[in-house]
């Protein structure tokens, strides 16, 4: 049985240590390096396991973003993707869900009709934005049927899949109905290594551009007046106050000085 | 038009959490500073008798939507018995719990409602009358204001950030509204609890997590130890994980959770930046390392220089030792 998986990768700093301009309420991008979000890697080689899985199925890889966002695709082609589409829209800021999951809800919705998707792929979070949302939200324009957090994928064929999503206090077991949007946590793979012979693959994979009017998008629908939640500024976020040091003559004067500041303190 | 504003209060495991208050808290302010009112939701296959349990005052009125396919989290359902309270009613403002449910449903309506969202939230206020809200980013390293410009906006509460709403005496007053569920695309197979009865990290007020510097699996028995008489949930860093010592799902941290607790107790832990990056929002953070020049003991509000088998004995020692007196 061959499937088509999506995979969506975000191309994120490769620090999350970043700094503010605070008078511009912006973070300050210049001499950061990107790569593919580091939690993107599990979606891919979750992908990557379907396809070896099923053979004759397809692997495309999807991402949102500026120039270095075609250079991650060439990541997830490195590490097994079969093909890759990047999509370009300089007006969608992709911190802004809204935005970016309409933008790359269009592409699948391109993509499906090019060749039907059974599933979408999708890391846990990104690292930059850490919000967590982008598969379930997408899934919402599509109206296909969504699970975040999960970590594993139980059983796939083409019309179907079941899958755990780790909660709160445990584990949901959801059957959904294909095409469907999974977001993954660590815990469903160990992602492998980029092959020599997927490295030599992404280094000639002729790569796709979609601009938003390919997706059937004005670029003014992503200008921040029309964006209904716009991000009106970036701040430091308040410094931590200063530690106390608690030092005794032995470890036993040093333990009972932490039990009383604690108590102090109504902690314990 | 009158302002009003729409808590989501999920149920878990059939009773509410403490996450259905702190959205009701979240509510509140909001109501308070647009001369607002708030009105609870309960979506469950017994919401009619929980819905008795939100006697919380500032509450116009709790919504009751009852059906047996609500006695499971079906996202899909979920979302439709939203959209029905929305068939009838405008709010300005839509709060959901940070659960990973309250998470995928909130996403799952921001199209369908095109509402913008704002995830995981630690501040929400009206300013000229557009929601604002606080949250951050490159976990934790920037705080991104959002502003809502649309007429409804739908946000996310942090756990642990906002206070639980204080109950008091009156009832609730509750109005049912009818609901039949359409079809859906996912079917809820069957829940399975975790095996352990252990705290859960992402709502305990207190953690003891324990990292690299305990050595090897042996010392989580302490660290136990004194997770059991602090009622504390226990955590570790990715060292330790990685090492084999405690299962994943204690992991705290950039690849792991996020923990917001009042009291953060690292136990051999250096403070790398991943790790950082997963609880440095926690209210007290206290540290025992014996080196005092690692990441952690800078970042602590409470440093404590010393062997861990030789402190944590004695400092379980103390608490039993107050207790007792």
């Amino acid at each position: 049985m061959s499937l088509h998986i999506v995979v969506c990768v975000k191309s994120t700093p490769t620090t999350v240590n970043v700094s503010i301009d605070e008078s511009a309420g912006k973070i300050k991008t210049a001499g950061l390096s990107y790569a593919v979000n580091p939690f993107d890697e599990y979606a891919v080689e979750e992908a990557i396991r379907i396809k070896e899985k099923n053979p004759g199925s397809t692997v495309t890889a999807l991402s949102l973003g500026p120039e270095h966002a075609e250079t991650a695709l060439r990541e997830a082609i490195a590490r097994g993707s079969d093909k890759a589409v990047w999509v370009n829209i300089p007006e969608c800021d992709t911190h802004n869900s809204y935005g970016t999951s309409h933008a790359l809800a269009q592409a699948l919705k391109k993509i499906h009709a090019e060749t039907p998707v059974h599933l979408v792929l999708f890391g846990k979070n990104a690292s930059d934005g850490n919000a967590g949302v982008t598969a379930a939200q997408i899934a919402g324009w599509l109206n296909w049927p969504a699970a975040i957090s999960v970590k594993k994928i139980d059983s796939i064929n083409s019309s179907e899949a079941v899958v755990w999503r780790a909660v709160e206090s445990g584990v949901d077991v959801l059957k959904l109905k294909l095409p469907a949007c999974v977001g993954t946590i660590k815990e469903i793979n160990e992602p492998r290594l980029p092959s020599l012979k997927g490295k030599m693959a992404s280094k000639k994979a002729v790569i796709p551009k979609w601009t938003a009017q390919d997706l059937g998008l004005k670029a003014e629908d992503f200008s921040s007046t029309l964006e209904p939640l716009k991000i009106e500024k970036f701040s430091a976020p308040p410094p931590r106050p200063a530690g106390l040091k608690i030092d005794g003559s032995s470890a036993a004067e040093k333990a009972k000085k932490l039990v009383d500041i604690l108590i102090e303190r109504k902690l314990i | 038009m009158e302002n009003q504003i729409l808590a989501i209060c999920l149920p878990q495991q059939g009773a509410l959490p403490s996450s259905a208050f702190e959205v009701l808290t979240a509510a509140k302010t909001l109501a308070t500073q647009s001369q607002g009112k708030v009105f609870a939701a309960v979506i469950s296959d017994k919401a009619q008798t929980l819905a008795q349990n939100l006697n919380v005052p500032g509450i116009e009125k709790v919504l009751a939507l009852e059906h047996p396919k609500l006695g499971q989290n079906n996202d899909q359902i979920y979302a439709q018995a939203i959209l029905k309270i929305l068939e009838s009613a405008k709010f300005s403002a839509i709060l959901f719990p940070g659960t990973i449910f309250g998470k995928s449903l909130a996403a799952l309506l921001s199209p369908q409602i095109k509402a913008g969202l704002a995830v995981d939230i630690t501040e929400v206020g009206i300013e000229n009358g557009k929601v604002k809200a606080k949250r951050a980013s490159y976990s934790g390293n920037a705080l991104a204001t959002l502003v809502g410009t649309q007429e409804t906006t739908l946000l996310i509460a942090l756990p642990m950030v906002f206070p639980q709403a204080e109950k008091s005496g009156a009832p609730p007053q509750i109005v049912s509204i009818p609901f039949e569920p359409k079809e859906s695309q996912m079917e809820y197979v069957s829940f399975q609890p975790e095996a352990s009865s252990e705290i859960d990290l992402g709502t305990a007020e207190r953690i003891v997590s324990g990292g690299r510097g305990l050595g090897n699996a042996e010392g989580f028995k302490i660290i136990r130890e004194l997770a059991d008489t602090l009622k504390a949930a226990v955590g570790a860093s990715r060292a330790a994980v990685d090492a084999g010592w405690i299962a994943y799902s204690h992991q705290v941290g950039l690849t792991g959770k996020t923990v917001h607790p009042k009291l953060y107790v690292a136990c051999g832990i250096s403070g790398q930046i991943q790790h950082l990056a997963g609880m440095s929002s926690s209210g007290t953070i206290v540290a025992l390392n014996t080196d005092p020049e690692c990441p952690i003991m800078k970042t602590a509000s409470l440093s404590v220089t010393g062997d861990l088998y030789e402190l944590i004995p004695l400092i379980i020692a103390e608490i039993k030792k107050r207790r007792g007196g």
